[in-house]
């Protein structure tokens, strides 16, 4: 199966060796989303200092293909430690430069990181909201 | 070590067919059609190769044509077949599980004018004969049906079959997986495709069994090669790799790729959690295939950490397909779409070693576990 054909050295890196990967236990917030191209799924798990808005710890958790692992690390690697402000201006090609390129058909898969994170930022506000 | 479990797509050429067409590349490179004895030498290799291949199925040299592989001999059958006889007849009878030669052909030929039935499988695979004896009008020029299936290794029952199509219409199978692998024979298809590189043959050369008397439109015109139905220069390095291959096969291979199978599936299925068998179990799964689902896993994720162990094997998952969906045969056997993206394949050879084996089941649970713990689907 050529399946590591067509990825750079540092997405497969990414993808073999997450650091990211996994659960935060009682998080600020979870963004779930599925990926209606290919019918993957990823969740999104968010610490959040209330004081400055700044990302303390970002995890994740895929059902997905090696793109969509090595881009969400990438993405979660960009994310710590940027305000909320900050993590949402991250774009697909900010994630997309920084794995070294991703095949064309696997763009989609960087986009699933970026609505993820997305969500789950959106559920950290709404929570914040209701909560107060 | 490199463990190569990906047979079913294609297999190393063995080293004594290599050494077989050696010779027809630099020295006896003669064309087979030509007048003088350079010709006359590779006319009779070309022959001698037809021969073996003939006997192997239990054929007349006069019935077997040769081919660039087993997409060209499929796509000659059915258009061949179609073109005959449309617009008088315009039915074609195929499966839900065929290879993407016989698929996407009569796809096509759908615009072309053709009425095609995809007949509906089991959750193993099998056809429903009765739907099959259903399907079958005065219109239908053939059925296309795939013998042995390259991802998930049913086995049609063909000779059952056979009895239902015989004297009403056509019957084509798709060989390519199932030959020399298990029982086939001429006395239960009207034409067969067989190709080279999956039984370490040679990639590019194939043979399009046709029933004598049956007429068919060729596919490639030219100079009247293959008695005016295939034209083309013969590949004679190439047939002559196929012949040795055939010639090579034998039982004692086929019944230990079957117990590497066997040893793989159950070992799997035990030791390892949510996992599930797609296809048959026994005698009617093709000798080197194993199809296991790990569920909340996607394959090519499951894929690409065990190449990253050297160990190749492929998916059916949507992520690694072009069209980003998951494989048509494990929808058709109703698996649903996480369970299809959840599947790896596993095909043997003869070279396949117990010791590849172990060392492919050693690293498959702890691979398994990881990507377990990083799956949202896992409570
Ligand atoms: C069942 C089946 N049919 C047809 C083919 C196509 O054969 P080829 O690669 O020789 O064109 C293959 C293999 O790729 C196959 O497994
Ligand atoms: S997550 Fe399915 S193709 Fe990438």
């Amino acid at each position: 199966m050529p399946s590591n054909k067509g990825y750079s050295k540092k997405l497969l890196r990414n993808f073999l060796n997450p650091k990211n990967f996994g659960e935060i236990k009682n998080p600020d917030a979870v963004g779930k989303v599925g990926n209606p191209t290919c019918g993957d799924i990823m969740w999104m798990y968010l610490k959040i200092d209330p004081k400055t808005e700044k990302i303390k710890d970002i995890k994740f958790k895929t059902y997905g293909c090696a793109a969509a692992i090595a881009s969400t690390e990438q993405l979660t690697i960009i994310a710590k430690g940027k305000t909320l402000k900050e993590a949402e201006k991250i774009t697909m090609k900010d994630v997309a430069s920084a794995l070294e390129g991703l095949p064309q058909i696997k763009l989609h898969c960087s986009t699933m990181a970026i609505q993820a994170l997305k969500k789950s930022i959106e559920e950290y506000r709404k929570k914040k909201k209701n909560g107060k | 070590m490199k463990v190569y479990l990906d047979n079913a797509a294609t297999t190393k050429v063995d080293e004594k067919v290599v050494k077989e067409m050696l010779p027809y590349f630099a020295e006896q490179y003669g064309n087979a059609s030509s007048m003088h004895i350079e010709g006359n030498n590779a006319k009779n290799a070309l022959e001698k190769a037809r021969k073996i291949i003939a006997n192997s199925l239990g054929a007349k040299t006069s019935e077997i044509y040769f081919t660039s592989g087993g997409t060209e001999s499929n796509n000659w059958a059915i258009k061949g077949l179609f073109w005959q006889h449309y617009p008088k007849k315009d039915h074609i009878i195929t499966t839900k599980v065929e290879h993407d030669a016989t698929l996407k052909t009569c796809k096509w030929l759908e615009s072309q004018g053709a009425k095609v039935t995809y007949l509906d499988v089991d959750k193993e695979g099998f056809i429903d004969l009765k739907q099959l004896e259903n399907s079958i009008t005065s219109k239908t020029i053939l059925v296309s049906i795939i013998h042995g299936n390259n991802e998930i290794g049913t086995i049609q029952d063909v000779e059952a079959i056979y009895k239902i199509t015989k004297g009403k219409t056509l019957l084509h199978l798709d060989a390519c997986q199932s030959y020399t692998k298990t029982e086939l024979s001429v006395k239960y298809a009207d034409l067969i495709t067989i190709n080279s590189h999956k039984i370490y043959g040679p990639k590019g050369v194939g043979a399009l069994y046709i029933k004598d008397g049956i007429e068919i439109v060729p596919l490639i015109h030219g100079g009247g090669h293959e008695k005016g139905k295939r034209s083309g220069t013969e590949n004679i390095p190439g047939v002559i790799g196929f012949a040795k291959a055939v010639e090579m096969a034998n039982k004692k291979e086929v019944k230990k790729m079957q117990e590497l199978r066997d040893y793989i599936i159950k070992n799997i299925l035990e030791n390892i959690k949510n996992t599930k068998l797609n296809g048959p179990v026994g005698d009617k799964r093709l000798t080197n295939n194993v199809n296991i689902s790990f569920n909340d896993i996607e394959g090519e994720a499951l894929g690409g950490y065990l190449e990253n162990k050297d160990i190749y094997v492929s998916t059916g998952s949507a992520c690694m397909s072009n069209t980003l969906k998951s494989s048509h045969v494990l929808q058709a056997i109703k698996l649903n779409p996480l369970q299809a993206n959840s599947s790896i394949r596993i095909s043997l050879s003869k070279y396949t070693t117990q010791k590849e084996v172990d060392y492919f089941l050693e690293k498959l649970p702890e691979i398994v576990t990881k990507l377990r713990r990083l799956s949202p689907l896992v409570k």
